[in-house]
């Protein structure tokens, strides 16, 4: 750990760097006079949110800017050696022997036409490192190593044939092929699912112990960087805020905005962010429950034609009270979506039955479904995709009253302006379209969209997963804010445990369509009832830090 | 403390957003216009202007030569020459815009609108409905798009609103597909399925949100027929079918020149440059109407 | 597989089918028929007895939906009926006319695949930002330019300008230069712009970046790894390229009189003979759907997407 005295150069050194992009008209700086080192062995995490910078900076250390951006200032020293101003050429021998890179996307990341083996083996090709007969048995030892099943087989298969968690493995096979000094993990885990997130984790870490490799982790997550950094460069907006040792930085931040981003990490306050229902002002009445879901089965025809069925939601029951907030918690293919879907009646179950506030869901038809829907409102994951691009803020608010036309046009006014002023937006934002609004904004106008019919409940489907911490910590104070006031009961899904952890008073954990778990928060976190909880709990980053302080 | 997020997005919303929430005024638009764009309006105006008022740029008579004046070479009082009859090429082009444009014109209206309400209808209607509308767009996508309109004009007879007609139902199937697809693009978006999650009726779904944003690129998409249109007439009015002589359409312009293609170049060139000049600057500005699909 | 195969032989057979009839209605439903228009010159002194006759034995006066049926099972064997004009069959005026079109088309869509190709990996390869700009506008400007007007220009500046290509007397590969170059660019002008789209969309994706990554040169990663996914969509295009060869080989044949089907179709319709036409409109249409069909069974085999379904799960 203490790096600072080896007597070996850094094997990363970056002084005073500076990048922009020409945006058409002018070039814009976006990353501005930026100084770390990487020892040898060392794991550097670059935090920060979108726009940041993390990932250009990242990019310009393995020369692969995009074709728009430049280095205006500074230099990169591999080994003492700087390669900034390198040409393509010369790079071409460094990428990939010496500095390798673990993507962000595997899904996109692997050519789909070419088999996993070729791509492997491509990598020992352009270097010279194995030709001919040599490659294949390289090649499947590599793939044996990163810890995948029948490695032939899968050197002849073709990536859409592996799942997500086997491709990023493909993909720091790649990476590691020629024992690099340096590997650059750009969000490499930030599409997986949080266990194989952590089974992908474990793996790099243990690369990097066993061939001494430095790892530059590039990742939005505090969590994650401070369960595998020994040391955190903390950047917003182009520019170092913090840097220095993970357990220093944590314990006691210097900068503002890195004492925000701790605050507002879910994974690291164990503490509940809102007040459970039982201890508020307004007790909520035990009996009353508003959403009832019993023995709920939803099939789905598969889409390759043979006629047979799949079955995505398998017999899930559970009820909801009123004024609370119910989280609905799964891995990707668990049935969350599914479910949410036919509770907000956009699909018809094929067996069970859903009751909302009273209301039998089956018997709706036509306009008494059009007439429930003031019951109910759903907030979407997307907040890019769930806007029309075409409306302006005030006409995507009024629409929903339009639809139920029980309002004269000045008291209609009145009433999105007041819900835009409550949910937070400016004056501002009314004339704006929704290209023009942040995310976290975007996020708001939903919200609004959803809350101006005075819905009972309100189902967020993975309404925070797309924003930024900092973000998200404001929308899920605002959430709370209204609930309180509002009365309102929430449905929320979500894969992040951390976040369900400080906003729920009940939980159910979906696995492959089935109800795994559930009940309250304590009961579910405290005593999980089944080994899959256990491995979603301890899944969730940043429990290092938790056992530190 | 919930401004927070407000306050730190308006940071960095400069980036996403240029100007936004404020309209840009009109000088501004056309300081920002890449050269090429302003260059293709205004090949387009003048095009336009031609169809519209001839007389107002040339005072020679389009069907009527001057004796003695036959075959001259460009100069000072020919801007581009003059043909066997002694009539002036110039005037003949800009007198014959109006054969080609409106040709043009009819052809792409009639295309939009009988192939965007097929689509329109394909796309939000029922599958059966659906299923024989594309049947009937892959049916008429099979023919070759010249042999088809040959087939129309047999039909119809020759001349200008026929070959108009003619060149106008070959792009039905186009504009068929293109606007069903948009339509069930948008229909699948998640700003659709929460208009109708917050009480939204069919009609006024499609109404403000499916045809709104669907049909922006169908429109795009017409500018670029716009553009294919003029060469498919100019085509045919070189074949013959179209317009008869003495009628100064462009294509049929070209044709005439044929015969003196070894004395006089400038009775196949000056036309064929300027179809050429009115369909890349269609192009262009469909091009800058937004995202072409292919 | 073969549920597939003949779901798709199914929809080929319906097309044909519907080409067929809307070319039977198109074309048998017109006013002025071509016997009369041959038959009812004064000069050949018929007296209207003798054309109703002609006309009976044309059977152009029978029933439409007798026409119909008769016609249907005349192409189902073959037979493409008789020329009004030419007075020959049908089949033996196209069996005449194919090789010179054959020969035409195909240089011209070999030479438009090697211009289109050019285009679009040069613009790519190419290090300047304004030669990529200039060579991408390449096909911008082809796509504007009237074939029959390219044709022309062609033969002013090559035959009489610079008098490199004779225009009386060439021989036999002299006579294509210029008509397979007139032909090549309006068909290279779609493919070199889907081309480049393609290209440019592909070195977008993060598996480049990569390629780039383990150390590839721009080089390598453009023929390893970007070529085959930009050139498979192109296929989808083959159907609107045949297109665009029958309507360039009309307009080159008739510019440089050439005696093709071209230059058949074109004088088909300026003397109004449907059977002619028909037939032409027909093989087409059969043309277009085999293109199509072979396209759709060349996908999987070489999209390795498309061959196998269900994807493991771990």
């Amino acid at each position: 750990m203490n790096s600072s005295i080896t007597p070996y150069p850094p094997v990363l050194e970056i002084e005073n760097l500076s990048i922009s992009y020409n945006d058409g008209v002018a070039h814009r700086r976006v990353v501005h006079d930026v100084s770390f080192r990487i020892e040898p062995g060392e794991v550097v995490a670059l935090v920060g949110e979108s726009g940041s910078g993390k990932t250009t900076t990242a990019q310009s250390i393995i020369g692969l800017l995009s074709a728009n951006g430049r280095i205006e200032g500074g230099n990169i020293k591999l080994n003492g050696t700087d390669i900034s101003r390198w040409s393509d050429r010369q790079l071409d021998t460094v990428r990939g022997a010496k500095i390798s890179l673990v993507p962000q996307d595997p899904a996109s990341s692997l050519n789909p036409v070419k088999t996993i083996g070729a791509q492997v083996g491509e990598i020992l090709r352009i270097h010279g490192a194995a030709s001919g007969r040599d490659v294949e048995p390289q090649v499947i030892s590599l793939l044996e190593r990163v810890g995948l099943s029948e490695p032939a087989l899968r050197a002849r298969q073709y990536p859409h044939e592996l799942s997500g968690g086997m491709r990023q493995r493909v993909l720091i096979a790649i990476a590691i092929a020629l024992k690099p000094q340096l590997i650059i993990a750009d969000e490499p885990t930030s599409a997986l699912d949080v266990t194989v997130q952590k089974r992908i984790l474990d793996l790099i870490d243990e690369l990097r112990t066993e061939y001494g490799t430095s790892v530059l982790l590039v990742t939005h997550d505090l969590g994650v960087a401070a369960d595998r950094a020994d040391r955190l460069v903390v950047l917003q907006g182009g520019r170092i805020q913090e840097l220095g040792a993970t357990k220093v930085v944590l314990a006691a931040p210097r900068s503002a905005y890195t004492r925000q981003l701790i605050v507002d990490a879910p994974s690291f306050s164990a503490v509940a962010r809102k007040a459970p229902a039982t201890a508020r002002e307004k007790p909520v009445p035990s009996d009353d429950d508003v959403v009832i879901v019993e023995g709920l089965v939803q099939d789905f025809v598969r889409s390759d034609g043979d006629g047979k069925s799949f079955r995505a939601v398998d017999g899930l029951s559970f009820r909801v009270r009123r004024g609370t907030t119910h989280s609905i918690v799964g891995e990707s293919g668990s049935g969350k979506t599914t479910t949410i879907r036919a509770i907000v009646g956009f699909q018809k179950p094929t067996a069970g039955s859903i009751e909302i506030d009273g209301t039998d869901l089956s018997q709706l038809r036509g306009e008494t479904l059009r007439q429930f829907r003031r019951k109910i409102q759903l907030v979407y994951q997307n907040p890019y995709g769930s806007l029309d691009p075409r409306q302006a803020v005030f006409d995507i608010v009024a629409e929903p009253l339009l639809n139920f036309g029980r309002l004269a046009r000045p008291a209609r006014e009145e009433k999105v302006r007041a819900i835009l002023n409550r949910v937070g937006l400016p004056e501002a934002a009314l004339s704006r379209r929704p290209h023009a609004l942040s995310g976290g904004q975007r996020q708001r106008v939903a919200i609004a969209r959803a809350l101006v019919l005075d819905p009972d409940v309100v189902v967020l489907d993975e309404a925070v997963s797309a924003l930024d911490v900092t973000v998200q910590a404001r929308i899920l104070d605002l959430l709370d804010e209204l609930q309180r006031d509002l009365g309102l009961t929430y449905l929320f899904v979500s894969h992040d445990l951390a976040v369900v952890r400080q906003i729920s008073d009940t939980i159910s954990v979906l696995k492959d369509g089935r109800l795994v778990d559930g009940g309250t928060v304590e009961d579910v976190f405290e005593r999980p009832g089944s080994d899959y909880t256990r491995e979603l709990i301890n899944a969730i980053p940043g429990q290092k830090r938790a056992a530190l302080v | 403390m919930t401004t927070f997020d407000t306050v730190h997005d308006d940071i960095i919303a400069p980036g996403r957003g240029h100007g936004a929430g404020r309209r840009l005024s009109l000088p501004l638009l056309i300081r920002r216009l890449p050269p090429g764009l302003a260059l293709s309006w205004l090949v387009l105006a003048i095009a336009f202007l031609w169809a519209v008022a001839p007389s107002l740029f040339t005072s020679y008579n389009p069907l009527e030569g001057v004796g003695g004046e036959q075959l001259r070479r460009p100069d000072a009082s020919h801007l581009l020459g003059t043909d066997a009859l002694g009539r002036d090429l110039y005037a003949r082009i800009v007198y014959g815009a109006v054969h080609s444009l409106t040709g043009a014109f009819v052809a792409v209206a009639l295309g939009l609108v009988i192939g965007t309400g097929l689509g329109v209808v394909a796309g939000s209607v029922r599958r059966r409905v659906d299923d024989a509308i594309m049947r009937l767009v892959d049916v008429l996508l099979s023919i070759p798009p010249l042999l088809l309109s040959l087939s129309i004009i047999i039909l119809l007879g020759f001349g200008t609103v026929n070959a108009a007609i003619a060149v106008g139902l070959t792009s039905v199937a186009g504009f068929a597909r293109l606007a069903r697809s948009e339509v069930v693009r948008v229909r699948r978006s998640d700003y659709v399925e929460a208009a109708f999650g917050s009480g939204g009726t069919f009609t006024s779904v499609l109404r403000r949100h499916v045809l709104p944003n669907s049909l922006t690129s169908v429109l795009a998409i017409a500018a670029l027929h716009f553009g294919s249109a003029v060469l498919q007439i100019s085509t045919l009015g070189f074949l013959g079918y179209g317009a008869p002589p003495p009628t100064p359409e462009w294509g049929l312009l070209i044709a005439e020149g044929r015969n003196y293609i070894s004395t006089a170049w400038w009775l196949t060139t000056a036309p064929g440059v300027i179809v050429v000049l009115v369909v890349l600057a269609a192009n262009r500005v469909s091009q800058s109407f937004g995202k072409v699909p292919a | 597989m073969s549920g597939y195969l003949l779901n798709r032989l199914g929809q080929a057979l319906f097309v044909l089918w519907a080409a067929f009839t809307i070319s039977f209605v198109l074309l048998q439903a017109m006013p002025g028929d071509a016997v009369l228009i041959k038959f009812q010159n004064p000069e050949l002194g018929l007296n209207p007895q003798q054309i109703a006759d002609i006309r009976a034995s044309y059977a152009a006066d029978s029933a439409i939906w007798v026409q119909y049926l008769q016609t249907i099972g005349r192409f189902l064997t073959g037979n493409f009926g008789y020329s009004v004009q030419a007075g020959v069959p049908v089949s033996t005026m196209l069996a005449a006319h194919l090789p010179a079109t054959l020969k035409l088309a195909s240089l011209g869509f070999i030479l438009a695949a090697v211009f289109a190709v050019a285009i679009a990996f040069v613009s790519s390869l190419t290090p300047f930002a304004w030669l990529r700009g200039a060579i991408q506008s390449v096909p911008s400007l082809f796509i504007s330019i009237p074939t029959f007007w390219l044709g022309i220009m062609l033969i002013q500046i090559f035959s009489f300008r610079l008098k490199l290509v004779p225009v009386i007397n060439p021989g036999p590969w002299q006579e294509l230069i210029l008509p397979v170059i007139t032909l090549a660019v309006p068909i290279a002008a779609p493919l070199a712009q889907v081309l480049v789209r393609n290209i440019d969309d592909v070195l977008t994706r993060p598996f480049v970046a990569v390629a780039r990554a383990k150390g590839a040169t721009r080089h390598w990663v453009l023929w390893r790894h970007v070529a085959k996914n930009a050139l498979l969509p192109t296929l989808t295009i083959a159907g609107v390229l045949f297109g665009e060869l029958i309507a360039g080989a009309v307009v080159t044949e008739t510019v440089f009189g050439l005696n093709g089907i071209g230059g058949l179709t074109e004088r088909a319709v300026g003397s109004q003979d449907a059977a002619v036409l028909q037939a032409i409109v027909v093989l087409s249409a059969l043309a277009f759907v085999i293109i199509n069909l072979i396209v759709d069974l060349l996908f999987p085999v070489l999209d390795p997407r498309l061959r196998t379904k269900a994807g493991a799960t771990a």
